[in-house]
């Protein structure tokens, strides 16, 4: 077996390792949440027994250990259980609401990592001129503020103050794609303008880094010039540190929209897990947590691999 | 003078410190013609580095070019737009620097290196130029020379990439070559390869160098005239014969005359003396990978100097893991005293760790920079002898004066403000501070000029006398081990090949790896690497 396969196997072992573990964590902290479904559902004026028997009903009347032993055997079969609330298949629930989140971190993906790693690139050719310094200070104010503000601010300006965009990202049925992005732009913009600065800055710091290597140096005196000594050069070395940065800020889009999608009345999964946690329908709570956090998972063992795909002096033994 | 190729004139450079600009090269006129050899010698800081890329037309950041004329084949590179500079640079002047390993680009393939500079300049295709390494390659004597240039710089040897360096140097055929120190990183067996390549392949096309080092040894080899530089000035120049036999000036007399340092030998120990530290059949491995020693047994007694020679890779840094416990062996025992020592280093008592030192090669990276000399020193003399307030100070400032650095001066110092071979001394009295009774010192004086070597030598020397300390000296410098051994062991592929006084060492008979060691290390004569290329073949 060739010890990348070796690695990524590996990798994926540890991260399943870190999944059960993350699941246990999870369980426990909504456990901490106070009040429960039945309470919720039946209101003030319901009568202990009848809460009791609703609780039975859903057996919440188990002991902790039990229902997660119970739950995590359900999940490592694929079945994630049924929402509390309304008894649907959670399963079915999160891939559509999924889906959703993953159409918008794309969109804003899509958008945000050219651009970043281009800025990058570009401030490190021309560093410390004003160029630099206005990116620099562009990316840094939009990460200042945080992201409601600047949704907020998009919503003032773009659907407000001049009505080029709706507020509100939601889309009936089988929508175009032309109207899905036109719909999901401002969300989009959003997301774009909190992860842009951190991609850049790493990118831009870890070529500049670089330059003061003796190899920069050689190509330097080999009669190369100022672009191809950071794109041919420089950038190769760099992409180890890009990559990671790149994959933390794709699992934020995924896993950290909830705030985004709840400005937008947006449906994916962070509105569901939102709305869950208000109804204290702890199941699907449970459900989303474990896919945030597989993905979580899943992309830091994608750019562990991808920095070795990338480093010659790792894929290639002696 | 027609056939003159490089002409420069009372060049002027300053580098940025903290008070403005500080000239770096005071006004050096250099003449080169085409096909000669010029050696440029002098301490590092003397401005030789920055020579030889002024003669590209090129400064590092930080530095600038504050006046004078650099003219190659009649044109002033300094008048020249920076496009028309890296025009000439990789074509029709090339550079070779000190450290292939990290100057060759990790990311990409020899080859694909080597391929670059003739193509951005259209010189050749990339196929042609890539037809042409191989050429080149067989021609430098690298092995394989058809596939060599398909692998990563990290996956071929020192020796090779410098070799590999020498003939992407030549890609475009330039007029002139700027070799930076390009041996000083290699062992002397390697070294001895590719001196006698680059002197071949820079003949065989007529191309003109500049040949900077700070061994006047390799220069006397490889040059046809030397020009020794001292704190950006020329101090004299001479064509090589003539230098060697007869110097003008007292400063190059000075750096001819430091490798003739001996230190009086310590009597030979009596037979039943005990050695104060003995290693006996040790087999160590790192976790992965066979035995990098193996069955490696020397003893160090009382006030004597054992020199450690190999050359990389022979297990000599290794075996000083072993002894200080920072690698458990997998065999054999080590004894202090007598006593036998854990092989762990969490297993040793704080009296047991105290009488091992060690002295580290890099003097840079081994002392915190954010530390003073206070704090650094102070420490293993509060850590190991519960030295507090003013005997403390007391004992710091005693050893401050003890390597000759003025303790008001210099006790609240950070090492970022002293000099490499000052650096060295706190090294020294880092390790003196603990009172060992053994100090262990790694390559102490590879990093540092010849004339500060030399005094770091004698400072050792003396602390010993003064001190009664034993030391274990690891290097893979001869002229060293000359200078201050008493005992030598020679280790190669993790095995003791030789071991002795060092004056039956130095005496033939030789087992076979000693003598092509010893008969490696360049000697001033300039026909030393003909001759001795001649005895390999024969």
């Amino acid at each position: 077996m060739s010890p990348i396969v070796r690695m990524i196997l590996g990798r994926l072992a540890l991260g399943l390792l870190s999944l059960v573990l993350v699941s246990l964590v999870i369980f426990m902290a909504v456990e901490l949440l106070p009040g429960d479904i039945a309470q919720e559902v039946l209101g003030q004026s319901a009568t202990p027994e009848t809460v009791a028997a609703f609780r039975a009903e859903l057996g919440l009347d188990q002991a902790a250990p039990i229902r997660y032993v119970h739950w995590l055997g359900g999940v490592l079969t694929g079945d994630l259980g049924n929402s509390l609330a309304t008894g649907r298949d959670i399963g079915s629930m999160i891939v559509d609401r999924f889906g959703k989140t993953l159409f918008l971190a794309g969109y804003a993906a899509a958008i945000s990592v050219p651009l970043a790693v281009t800025l990058g690139i570009l401030a490190a050719l021309y560093r410390n001129s004003i160029f630099d310094r206005i990116v620099n200070v562009a990316t840094l104010s939009s990460i200042s503020f945080p992201e409601y503000f600047v949704a907020y601010i998009l919503i003032l300006l773009l659907s407000i103050n001049t009505p080029v965009f709706p507020s509100i990202a939601d889309f009936g049925r089988d929508p175009s794609l032309g109207d899905m992005l036109y719909r999901t732009f401002l969300p989009a913009m959003t997301l774009v303008l909190v992860v842009t600065a951190h991609m850049m800055r790493m990118t831009r710091a870890s070529i500049i880094n670089l330059m003061a290597q003796p190899y920069i140096e050689m190509a330097r005196l080999k009669g190369v010039g100022p672009a191809r000594v950071i794109l041919r050069h420089a950038l190769p070395n760099a992409l180890a540190p890009i990559i990671n940065v790149v994959a933390l800020n794709l699992a934020y889009l995924i896993t950290g929209v909830v705030i985004v999608e709840v400005v937008f009345v947006y449906p994916g999964l962070g509105q569901l897990m939102v709305d869950s946690v208000a109804k204290r329908d702890i199941t699907v709570v449970q459900g989303c947590c474990l896919v945030f956090a597989g993905i979580y998972i899943l992309l830091n063992l994608l750019a562990d691999v991808l920095s070795i795909a990338t480093n010659p002096q790792l894929l290639h033994r002696k | 003078m027609a056939d003159t190729l490089l002409s420069i004139r009372d060049l002027r450079l300053e580098g940025r410190a903290e008070r403005g600009w500080v000239p770096i090269l005071k006004g050096v006129d250099l003449d080169l013609k085409r096909g000669e050899v010029l050696g440029l010698i002098g301490e590092s800081g003397a401005g030789k580095s920055t020579l030889g890329l002024a003669a590209m037309g090129y400064v590092r950041d930080g530095t600038r070019f504050a006046g004078g004329s650099v003219t190659f084949d009649g044109r002033d590179l300094l008048k020249l737009s920076p496009r028309e500079r890296r025009r000439l640079r990789g074509n029709r002047i090339a550079y070779v620097a000190q450290s292939a390993a990290a100057s060759f680009n990790p990311a990409h393939r020899l080859i694909d290196q080597y391929s670059e500079g003739p193509v951005i300049h259209g010189v050749m295709s990339k196929a042609q130029a890539e037809a042409d390494a191989r050429e080149l390659y067989a021609k430098m004597r690298l092995p394989d020379p058809d596939r060599i240039g398909f692998r990563y710089p990290h996956q071929v040897s020192g020796g090779q990439l410098q070799r590999a360096m020498t003939a992407m140097a030549m890609a475009s055929r330039p007029d002139l070559i700027v070799f930076d120190e390009p041996t000083t990183a290699l062992d002397v067996t390697t070294q001895i390869e590719v001196l006698g390549a680059i002197r071949d392949i820079v003949a065989e096309f007529d191309t003109a160098a500049i040949y900077i080092t700070h061994d006047l040894a390799v220069v006397a080899q490889m040059a046809d005239r030397i020009k020794v530089i001292r704190h950006g000035e020329e101090v004299e120049e001479a064509p090589t014969r003539e230098m060697l036999a007869a110097p003008r000036e007292d400063y190059t007399r000075s750096l001819w005359a430091v490798r003739e340092f001996r230190a009086d030998p310590a009597p030979a120990p009596a037979p039943d003396e005990k050695p104060v530290l003995s290693v006996s059949h040790v087999t160590a491995s790192y976790r992965t990978g066979p035995a990098v020693l193996q069955d490696v047994t020397f003893d160090i007694h009382p006030g004597r100097t054992l020199a450690v020679v190999g050359e990389s890779g022979s297990g000599k840094s290794t075996a000083a893991r072993v002894i200080t416990g920072l690698l458990p062996p997998d065999g054999g025992e080590i004894r202090l005293g007598g006593e036998v020592l854990p092989p762990r280093l969490a297993d040793r008592s704080r009296e047991q760790l105290r009488r091992v030192q060690m002295i580290y090669q890099m003097a840079d990276t081994a002392l915190n920079p954010r530390q003073t000399l206070r704090e650094i020193v102070g420490r293993p003399a509060r850590f190991y002898r519960g030295l507090r307030g003013r005997d403390l100070d007391r004992d710091i400032r005693q050893l401050l004066e003890d390597v000759e650095l003025d303790p008001d001066e210099f006790i609240d110092r950070y090492p970022g403000e002293l000099s490499g071979g000052q650096k060295q001394r706190v090294g020294i009295l880092r390790a003196l501070a603990a009172r060992p009774d053994v100090i262990i010192c790694d390559e102490v004086t590879s990093a540092l000029d010849q004339i500060v070597a030399d005094g770091i030598l004698r400072l050792l020397k003396r602390l010993q006398v003064e001190h009664g300390l034993s030391y274990m000296f690891i290097t893979h410098d001869i002229a060293t081990v000359r200078a201050i051994a008493d005992h030598v062991v020679v280790m190669q592929n993790g095995h003791v090949v030789e071991q002795g006084p060092k004056a039956e060492m130095f005496a033939p008979p030789h087992a076979a790896y000693t003598d092509l060691l010893l008969s490696s290390v360049p000697e001033m004569d300039p026909d030393w690497l003909t001759r001795r290329r001649g005895e390999m073949r024969a």
